[in-house]
């Protein structure tokens, strides 16, 4: 084979070598194949389903499943559930970072550590200790009930529930990637005379923003589609405490199956957008991004594995 | 360590006490005073009626079942997770960007959405359940259901703490290794192993503790037949909509006490390892 192309005045070492290593290169396309199928039967084609089932008595079907009243106010719940608990979760956020970031203290770690909780707590738990406290054999059912106010199988609840589940999302985010810049430029400005708020606005939060945004859509996602705990404090009322998660549960449990799928289609729709934003966002914000502290650190494993971090 | 002498809490920066303040406030708001709830309500049952409660045979068998899918589902994770990382780091294939980025979609992907596609895609008119039902596999509203949606809600885990550490490895020491003599295996198992080991090992156990208290995706593909496809979780729900609180909070507690181990377990991992990593780095 060599000899067919003409002068190569090399040794006949290097030139076996990769003569004899073409045909066992299989590796890479064997462990590529094997990645890529346990990646479709998972991943692609489950997300595939969601979609190809939603579809499958056509558009106008589909049109109509989500047009329908109760689909449409569970829509509205869940857009105004994740308003309420994605901002509050960014203040917390934002603050906690702030606390951790820029300034030593003891028991830090630990701190952390609370803030990760609602991560290892399961859902359906999360959902309960609500129940617990606010049910109306809860610590403050009596009083609530005397008063008329409903927090569980209403609203409140549902807000509390998803407030809870995000939680540590934004912080999460925040806090490695403003401990990884350090605080020179902070106190650069604050020696410099500005206050603390806009210390913050002008020089922190701009530095951040990426990390931010990123930590918002993921807590976002998370907001809209749990599942587990806000089940257990809605009561399922169809029309007023149904979010659009349960209201795919409740389609699907009636064997309304393309309806159940028309719904799923929009949150399988907001995922998709959610993991385009993420990507948008690694690939490459058009400020030099600041590097995460060295990867394999502590917390950045846990870190990562939750998504919440860029690759660079 | 002599952090606590050095602490500064005089900082040229403004705001600390605000923020740790609110930070606390939030923290115990949210998180703090509902958790010791449980713990709290569980202190209103006696002893005995607690034990009967969580050592019923139903019980039991939900928590060996929740206990032994998860930790295969995050087995599973770890083998094909781990070289998912490799193939995603070192390959180039078309599609690698897309494909790159919808490993997180577990994350971002509702449980019950994903529950309700599993169950379309595995059940035994589905478009892999039927083949696989002809082989006399059947998966929906088995175990083996269950196997399936925790396999998909932890997959991300290994992967994401994986692929970093990959990316790090210097490919020198691989070709070092490989002109030493060594087989493509024992570069693999004696270069390659023990640096992501830490990774795997912590990517594990997430998917793990993750799939421990999994509910959305598993109860619609799961069958739920008490003592043979009920996860733990679903034990829960089914005391709270009996009205029996006392109950639901018992089993509660143990779960959650499972998963504080694990998460101390989890933290004691982390420290280990980047002790680890600083000695060899001195």
């Amino acid at each position: 084979m060599a000899a067919v192309f003409p002068p190569t005045p090399m040794p006949t070492a290097p030139l076996q070598r990769p003569a004899a290593r073409r045909p066992i290169r299989w590796a890479p396309i064997v462990l590529t194949g094997i990645a890529l199928a346990y990646l479709a039967l998972f991943l692609f084609v489950p997300l595939a389903a969601v979609f190809f089932e939603a579809f499958k008595k056509g558009a106008g079907f589909y049109w109509d499943a989500i047009r329908e009243p109760d689909a449409w106010s569970a829509i509205q719940l869940t857009l105004i559930t994740s308003a309420i608990a994605v901002p509050l979760n960014l203040v917390f956020g934002v603050a906690a970072a702030w606390a951790i970031a820029k300034f030593d203290f003891r028991g830090k770690s630990f701190l952390i550590t609370l803030i990760d909780l609602p991560f290892s707590v399961s859902p359906v738990i999360s959902g309960l200790i609500y129940v617990l406290i606010f049910g109306l054999q809860g610590w403050v059912g009596p009083w609530l009930s005397e008063h008329d106010i409903k927090i569980i199988f209403a609203v409140p609840g549902i807000v509390l529930a998803t407030i809870f589940i995000t939680f540590p999302f934004v912080a999460r985010e925040l806090i490695p990637l403003m401990q990884a810049q350090g605080r020179e430029e902070e106190e650069a400005a604050a020696i410099l005379g500005a206050s603390g708020w806009q210390t913050l606005w002008y020089v922190t939060l701009p530095n951040v923003k990426w990390g931010l945004l990123y930590g918002v859509i993921l807590c976002n996602a998370r907001a809209m589609g749990e599942f587990g705990a806000v089940s257990v404090v809605s009561g399922h009322i169809r029309g007023e405490t149904n979010t659009l998660p349960l209201h795919v549960e409740i389609l699907y449990n009636e064997y309304a199956f393309a309806a159940a799928f028309a719904c799923a289609s929009l949150l399988a729709f907001l995922a998709l957008i959610t993991l385009a934003i993420k990507s948008i966002v690694e690939a490459g914000p058009p400020s030099p991004p600041t590097p995460l502290p060295k990867s394999g650190e502590g917390g950045v494993l846990l870190h990562k594995a939750f998504g919440l971090a860029r690759n660079n | 360590m002599a952090q606590g002498a050095f602490s500064r809490p005089h900082s040229v920066l403004p705001g600390f006490n605000l923020a740790l303040g609110y930070t606390l406030f939030y923290l115990g708001l949210i998180v703090l005073i509902p958790l010791s709830a449980a713990f709290i309500k569980t202190f209103s049952l006696t002893w005995e009626s607690f034990w009967v409660t969580v050592s019923a045979p139903r019980v039991v068998a939900s928590y060996w079942l929740t206990f032994r899918t998860s930790l295969l589902a995050a087995a599973i994770n770890a083998v094909f997770g781990l070289l998912t990382a490799w193939v995603l780091v070192r390959y180039k294939f078309p599609g690698k960007r897309f494909i790159d980025a919808l490993v997180d979609l577990p994350f971002a992907l509702p449980t019950a959405v994903a529950g309700i596609a599993l169950t379309a895609v595995y059940a035994t008119n589905g478009w892999l359940g039927k083949p696989l039902d002809e082989m006399g596999i059947k998966v929906a509203f088995t175990p083996l259901g269950i196997l399936v949606a925790l396999t998909f809600i932890g997959l991300p885990f290994v992967v994401r703490t994986v692929q970093p550490v990959l990316e790090d490895l210097e490919e020198e020491l691989e070709e070092a290794a490989k002109s030493l003599g060594a087989s493509n295996w024992q570069t693999f198992s004696r270069v390659i192993f023990p640096t992501v080991r830490p990774a795997v090992i912590t990517g594990f156990t997430l998917a793990f503790a993750r799939a421990l208290g999994e509910y959305g995706s598993v109860i619609f593909i799961a069958g739920n037949m008490p003592m043979v496809s009920e996860i733990t979780p679903l034990i829960i729900i089914t005391k709270l909509e009996q009205y029996d609180y006392s109950g639901a909070t018992a089993v509660a507690v143990v779960m959650l006490v499972a998963s504080f181990l694990l998460l101390l377990a989890i933290n004691t991992l982390q420290w280990w390892a980047r002790r680890r990593r600083n000695e060899e780095a001195v």
